[in-house]
C-alpha cells in the first residue's frame, strides 16, 4: 500500500446524530477513517459504540449528520444499500451463522448467491481464508457442532469473503469462553497487519493496545478523547476516560 | 345397526364389517381428495400470504404499513368468521366456477378461504422466531430482500413451518368434515348422514376410527420430517 493510499479518507462521519424515540443516542460524531487504519472505539456499556458501528451500514438509521463511504453519501435517500453493506463486512456478537447450511454455505452466501461471483474462484478464496484462521478441515461441519470461538473466526471469513473495504467488529469476543477470546483476537490481529481498514468495537483493552491505530474514547453519545493507544492508556487527558481505565485496573 | 338394538360387541365387530366399509371406502377418497388439494393450495398461497405480511410489517424487511394493515384486516376478518358461514357464502363462487355447489370439488373454494389465513399466520409466527440477529447478519451482506426470504427466512424456520402446517392440514381435516353436512360428501357427510341422522352408530364409529388415524398419520408425518431436519442440523 503505498503512503498516498493510507492517507486516503475512506469513511468519514460528519456531525452524526441518532436518537431513538427522541433520547439522543449519539451526538455530533466526526471521525473520518483512512484506508488501512484500525479504529478502536472504547467506552461503557450503553454509551453508543455499538450503535455508532451499526449506523455505518445502515443497520440504524441515523437522524443528522452525514455519512460518506469511499465518496458515496450513505445519508442519501437513493443509496444502494445492497451494494453498500457488500463492501463493509460485519462481525457479530452472536457470530450469528446460518445453522441451517454448513460452514462451507454460510461462507459462500455472500460471494456466490449475493455477489453473483464465479463459484470457483470463490470457492479457491473461501478455501485459502478458511485454512488462514485453521478451520478448513471443518468446512462441511455445521455451525452448531462449532465451539463459539470456530464460529467467530468462521463468522470473520464469511464477512471477508465478501471482499469488504472496511470490516466492522461489534464486540465479537464478548459472548466467548476466555480461553476462545484470543484464537479470534489473533485472527483480528493478523487482518489489520495486511492492512485492513478495521473499525472495532471491543473490551479487551490489552488487545485494543495492540492492535489499534488510534482509540476513541466515546461516553453518553459524544466522542470524548481521540488519541493513539500509547497516549490513551498512559495518559488520558479526559477525567471520563481516567475513571473508565481505572475500572481495568484490578 | 346401533347400540339400542344390539350389543356394543356386534356394533364394533360391524363396524369394522364389508357392509359398511362399502360406504366408507368412496368417503375416505373423498376426504383424502378434498383434504390433498386444500392442502396443496393452503401451503402456497398461506406461505405467500404469511411472507408478505411478514415483510410488509412495520418492523420487516420491505416495510408498507399501510397495505399490511389492509391485508392484515382482510385475514382478521376471514379468520373471525366460523367456517361454516365461510362454507355457505363461498357455495356462490363455487357454482359460478365449477357450475355445481355441491360434491368434493366445490367445497374447496370454502376450505381455501378458511384455511389460508389461518395458516398464513401461523408462517407468520414461525418465521417471526428466527433470531434477528440472522436476519441482520445477512442484511449485512448486503443480501437483496427475495434472496433474504428464500435461502435465510424459510429454511431457517423450516423445522416450525412443517408443524405449522401439520396444524393447518388437521384443520383442513376437520373443516372437510364439516363440509361434508353441506354436501362436500366425505366421511364428515357419511358420519352425520348415517351415524347422526339415521342411527347407524357402527358407520360413525368407522368414520371416527379413519379420522383419527388419518390425523395421527399426518400428525406422524409432520413430527418426524421437522425432527429430521433439527436432526440434520444438528439442533439437538
Amino acid at each position: 500500500m503505498t503512503i498516498e493510499e493510507k492517507h486516503q479518507v475512506l469513511l468519514q462521519i460528519n456531525g452524526l446524530h441518532k436518537e431513538y424515540d427522541g433520547t439522543t443516542v449519539l451526538d455530533d460524531i466526526n471521525l473520518s477513517i483512512h484506508k488501512g487504519e484500525v479504529v478502536v472505539i472504547l467506552g461503557p456499556s450503553g454509551c453508543g459504540k455499538s450503535t455508532l458501528l451499526r449506523c455505518m451500514n445502515g443497520l440504524e438509521k441515523i437522524q443528522g449528520g452525514e455519512i460518506v463511504f469511499s465518496g458515496k453519501d450513505l445519508t442519501d435517500k437513493n443509496v444502494d444499500w445492497q451494494n453498500t453493506r457488500q463492501q463493509i463486512g460485519m462481525v457479530f456478537q452472536n457470530y450469528d451463522l446460518f445453522p441451517h447450511m454448513t460452514v462451507m454455505e454460510n461462507v459462500l452466501l455472500g460471494p456466490v448467491k449475493v455477489q453473483k461471483r464465479d463459484k470457483a474462484e470463490s470457492l479457491e478464496q473461501a478455501e485459502q481464508l478458511l485454512k488462514r484462521v485453521g478451520l478448513f478441515e471443518r468446512k462441511d461441519a455445521y455451525p452448531r457442532q462449532l465451539s463459539g470461538g470456530q464460529k467467530q473466526r468462521i463468522a470473520i471469513v464469511r464477512a471477508l469473503c465478501m471482499n469488504p473495504q472496511i470490516m466492522l467488529f461489534d464486540e465479537v469476543t464478548a459472548a466467548l469462553d476466555p480461553e476462545m477470546v484470543r484464537e479470534v483476537l489473533d485472527v483480528m490481529l493478523g487482518l489489520a497487519k495486511q492492512g485492513m481498514t478495521m473499525m472495532i468495537v471491543t473490551h479487551e483493552m490489552g488487545f485494543a493496545k495492540a492492535v489499534a491505530d488510534r482509540i476513541i474514547f466515546i461516553d453518553a453519545g459524544k466522542i470524548c478523547e481521540i488519541a493513539t493507544p500509547d497516549e490513551f492508556f498512559s495518559n488520558p487527558t479526559t477525567e471520563r476516560a481516567k475513571q473508565f481505565l481505572n475500572i481495568f485496573q484490578y | 345397526m346401533n347400540l339400542m338394538n344390539s350389543s356394543f360387541f356386534a356394533v364394533i365387530k360391524s363396524a369394522f364389517g364389508s357392509e359398511v366399509w362399502a360406504i366408507i371406502t368412496p368417503a375416505i377418497v373423498d376426504t383424502v381428495y378434498m383434504t390433498v388439494l386444500t392442502m396443496v393450495f393452503t401451503l402456497v398461497l398461506g406461505l405467500i400470504l404469511g411472507i408478505v405480511l411478514l415483510v410488509t410489517a412495520e418492523e420487516g424487511v420491505h416495510p408498507l404499513p399501510l397495505f399490511n394493515k389492509v391485508i392484515g384486516a382482510v385475514v382478521n376478518v376471514l379468520r373471525s368468521l366460523p367456517s361454516m358461514i365461510l362454507i355457505i357464502l363461498t357455495l356462490p363462487l363455487s357454482r359460478m366456477v365449477i357450475g355445481k355447489a355441491y360434491g368434493p370439488g366445490a367445497c374447496i373454494f370454502a376450505l381455501v378461504v378458511s384455511c389460508v389465513p389461518m395458516f398464513a399466520r401461523l408462517v407468520e409466527n414461525s418465521i417471526m422466531e428466527v433470531p434477528k440477529g440472522k436476519i441482520e447478519a445477512a442484511k449485512a451482506m448486503g443480501t437483496p430482500n427475495f434472496q433474504l426470504i428464500i435461502k435465510v427466512l424459510i429454511p431457517e424456520a423450516l423445522p416450525s413451518l412443517i408443524r405449522s402446517f401439520t396444524i393447518a392440514v388437521i384443520a383442513i381435516i376437520s373443516v372437510t368434515a364439516l363440509a361434508g353436512s353441506f354436501g362436500a360428501g366425505g366421511l364428515g357427510d357419511v358420519a352425520v348422514r348415517f351415524g347422526y341422522s339415521r342411527f347407524k352408530t357402527d358407520i360413525l364409529i368407522a368414520a371416527v376410527v379413519v379420522l383419527v388415524i388419518i390425523v395421527q398419520l399426518v400428525q406422524f408425518i409432520g413430527d418426524s420430517l421437522s425432527k429430521y431436519i433439527i436432526k440434520k442440523r444438528f439442533l439437538i
